[in-house]
This record gives structure tokens, sequence and C-alpha cells, in this order.
């Protein structure tokens, strides 16, 4: 079937199965491999992406369903090469070790700071409780987050 | 790797439109809406529906949360967190929000809905139980009209609920009565999770400050959500305190029949059952005295 939506402000066209689901439409058929595919299983949350603005797991949506949508993927954070606040925050605060669940930090960060833009550690800590770091690094993620709030601008003033 | 099996798919453009795709297309047919529930079922392979009909353009029309003074009435297309996020729901059902708070995650509330939840009809889901708790129906339509359900019609069983497969659950609806107050209380093993067990409680007084009736629903304890008579029978016409929430705890704790898995114990959830009704009686309690 053929669906048309829109992906980091780009319309997408595309035929594709009514069962693809959108985390593989996204790294297979766009090559977009910045949405992590982890669990498989809507718990980890390493395939985060916005959806209308909106953190959702793009492991349990069908491309089918975001026709019509807007998709935005860490792909689209940084722009004009100048890192997001919250790119630039996780560097600063060192917001990852392994890095497979950062995408969807990123995302989910995103999202938050776009609806509160001064978050307290315990709307963080609320805002990623659906994702998991193995490498349990979330202290620093939450500091991340904290550095990008304060820095709206993003560049480290150091 | 998980993946549904093939499906053809279609949208819904009007609940009417939707009533007659599941009447042409027949059994094989389901509904999506959040899909939180049935993606990860056909990734399985425990569901395998041929036709996928996808009503989430009907979110505009069946997301509504409309308080009455004798009734509360909510869109079976509402997402979790639109229930999570009314300050309106919570100041007259603030069981609502208890159990919103502890239902998966943000991005899983993003999409889920009440009307997806319920019929998924998962023992150990949560909204169920919550609605039981309230005593609430359940509006659902089909090609000749509407029929309307208690919550104990409702819920058949494990994944079973009164919705044929040519109908749609449109809406849901909460009497309101005078004085009273509800919450809900669940013990998970990680933030989120489903529950090992949990209870809701809804609590009226009347002009005396005596019980005029209580109600319990239990979730993850037994087969089904359904409410608990004998404790709402043992506690009208009662003084509220720790004497009648003890009773009450008791009951619940004789009624559940839990099971023995990987959450837990069928004697721990047991203890979890009567521990949880004593706990969210007396914050159902203390809610309406603080509100008089």
């Amino acid at each position: 079937m053929e669906v048309t939506l829109s992906v980091n402000g780009e319309p997408v066209t595309r035929d594709v199965e009514a069962r693809l689901l959108l985390v593989h439409f996204l790294r297979d058929e766009l090559g977009l491999t910045g949405t992590h595919w982890g669990c498989d299983t809507s718990n980890c949350g390493s395939c985060v992406v916005l959806y209308d603005d909106e953190p959702v797991k793009s492991c349990t949506v069908l491309t089918a369903m975001a026709g019509g949508h807007d998709v935005r993927t860490v792909e689209d954070l940084e722009q004009d090469e100048v890192l997001d606040p919250v790119q630039q925050g996780f560097m600063e605060c060192h917001g990852l070790q392994c890095g497979f669940c950062t995408p969807g930090m990123l995302m989910s960060a995103r999202a938050l700071l776009d609806r509160d833009p001064d978050p307290s550690e315990d709307v963080i800590r609320e805002a990623i409780s659906g994702q998991i770091c193995r490498c349990t690094g979330y202290a620093s993620i939450v500091r991340s987050v904290r550095w990008a709030a304060v820095h709206p601008e993003g560049r480290s003033e150091a | 790797m998980q993946v549904p099996a093939p499906i053809e798919y279609e949208r819904a453009t009007s609940v009417e439109h939707a009533i007659g795709l599941l009447t042409r297309l027949g059994d094989e047919a389901r509904l999506i809406a959040g899909g939180h529930s049935l993606l990860p079922m056909m990734k399985l392979r425990l569901a395998n529906p041929e036709y996928l009909i996808d009503i989430n353009d009907l979110h505009g029309q069946l997301s509504y949360i409309d308080i009455g003074a004798t009734r509360v009435r909510i869109g079976a297309m509402t997402r979790h967190r639109e229930l999570l996020e009314s300050v309106a729901l919570a100041e007259v059902c603030p069981i609502f929000r208890d159990a919103e708070r502890v239902i998966a995650d943000p991005p899983v509330r993003n999409r889920g809905t009440l009307g997806g939840a319920l019929c998924q009809a998962d023992p150990s889901e949560d909204l169920s139980s919550v609605c039981t708790t309230l005593d609430a129906s359940c509006v659902i339509r089909g090609r000749d009209g509407e029929r309307v359900v208690s919550m104990d019609d409702f819920h058949r069983g494990p994944y079973e609920t009164a919705v044929r497969h040519d109908e749609m659950l449109i809406e849901v609806r909460i009497p309101m009565r005078p004085h009273g107050s509800s919450a809900y209380a669940k013990v998970d093993r990680r933030a989120g999770d489903w529950a090992v067990a949990a209870a809701g409680a809804a609590l009226w007084l009347d002009e005396h400050g005596t019980i005029a009736d209580a109600r319990v629903g239990l979730a993850a304890v037994g087969p089904n959500t359904t409410g608990i008579p004998a404790i709402s029978e043992a506690l009208r016409g009662r003084a509220p305190g720790e004497d009648a929430w003890t009773e009450a705890a008791a009951i619940a704790e004789a009624a559940c029949r839990p099971v023995t898995d990987s959450r837990g114990s069928a004697d721990y959830k047991r203890h979890l059952a009567g521990e949880l009704t004593r706990r969210t009686l007396r914050t159902a309690w203390e809610r309406v005295v603080a509100w008089r």
C-alpha cells in the first residue's frame, strides 16, 4: 500500500506492506538508522521518535498508521551543523556510555523541553521513565537534560 | 524480530464507516486504536486478524471528558495521557489520575486509549478495575443502534468482552453521586509494569458521615476484574474507619483468586489485595472528608 508521511519535515511516499512497523520503515526504507531497534516489545524506548511532536515507541506503530502524520527522528535534532541543546547536554554531562538508548532519550528530552523549558529532576525522570539505559547511566542523563534546560542556546559557555 | 503476519489495512472516517467495515469484513477484522495491546499480540502471533481498521482518525470525535452533575461521559478514544492530565476529571474521579500515573510510561500513554484498554480485557489491566470500581457502563454501537452494558456484563473473562465483532465501544459512562471520592493503588515490580496486584476503591458518605455505599475493584488477582459486592454490603451503613477498612480487606483477601507466577506467589498477591483494599478505602474516605 502507498503511504505518505512527513519525516523530519520532508514528505515521503513509499509503497510498503501494511504490517511494516514504523521503526523498520525509518531504518530500512529511509536509512535513518539513528532510531534504534531494541526490545521489540515497547519496553526499552530506544525506538522513540516524535509523532506529531510527542514521543511514541516506533516499534508499536504501523507505518500505515503514521500516514499523514509528522514524524521526527534523532537525525532532525542537529540543524546547520549546530547540535540541539539536548545533544550538547549529553556531550557536556556524559549522558551516554554505550549510546544505544541515546536517540530515544534525546527525543523524549526534546519533547519535554518543548513543553516545559525548566523541568525539575523528578519531571525529567518521569519523562524518560519509558526508556531503559542498560548502562544504568540515569543520573548523567538527568544532568544532561538539566544542562539543556539551563542552556537553551545550546553551546557551552565555558 | 517480531513482526505481525500480513494484514490488510483500512482507515475508518467515521463510527458508521468503522462499523460498516467490521460488518462487511467479518470476524477476521479488528479495530486498532492506540495499538499498544493489539500490535504486541499480533507480533507474538497471538492475534492474527486479516484486516485492521484504524480508527485513529476518529480521535477528534471520540476523545472527550464531559463532566455532568449526575454522570461523567468519556469517549472511547480518549488517550491515557488525556485522562492523566485532565484536572476536571481528577477533581470528580481522582482514581483516574492515581491509576494513570502508574500505567505504562509517557510514550505508551501518548497512544493507548481508554476503549482499547477495556476491550483488551486483560485481567491485570488497570482501567478495567477503575471502571468497575466506579460502576461504569459501556456504550456499544452496532449497525442497529446503541446498547449500554454494565462493566460486570462488559468484562466476560480474560480477553473477552460483550462487544461483538461488528460492534464498537464508543463511550464509558460513570454515574456521579454526592459526597463521594475514589482512589487507586498498585504494586508493581518496576515503574509502569503490569500490576502484581492493584485495587481501586470508591466511597460515598451520607449526610451523617456514615458510609452510604462503597465499591472495590481488584486487578491481577483473578481471571476477571469484577467488583466485590460483599464489600459493598459489609460497608453500607457503617461508620468509616480502620475497623471497616480491615473488614473490607479481609473480604477482598477471601474473594480474590490469584495464581502464583513470575510476578509473585498467590499468597503474596492475596496479602496485597487486602492491604491495597484497606489503603484505597482509607484514601478515598480521606478525600471525601477533605473535599466536604
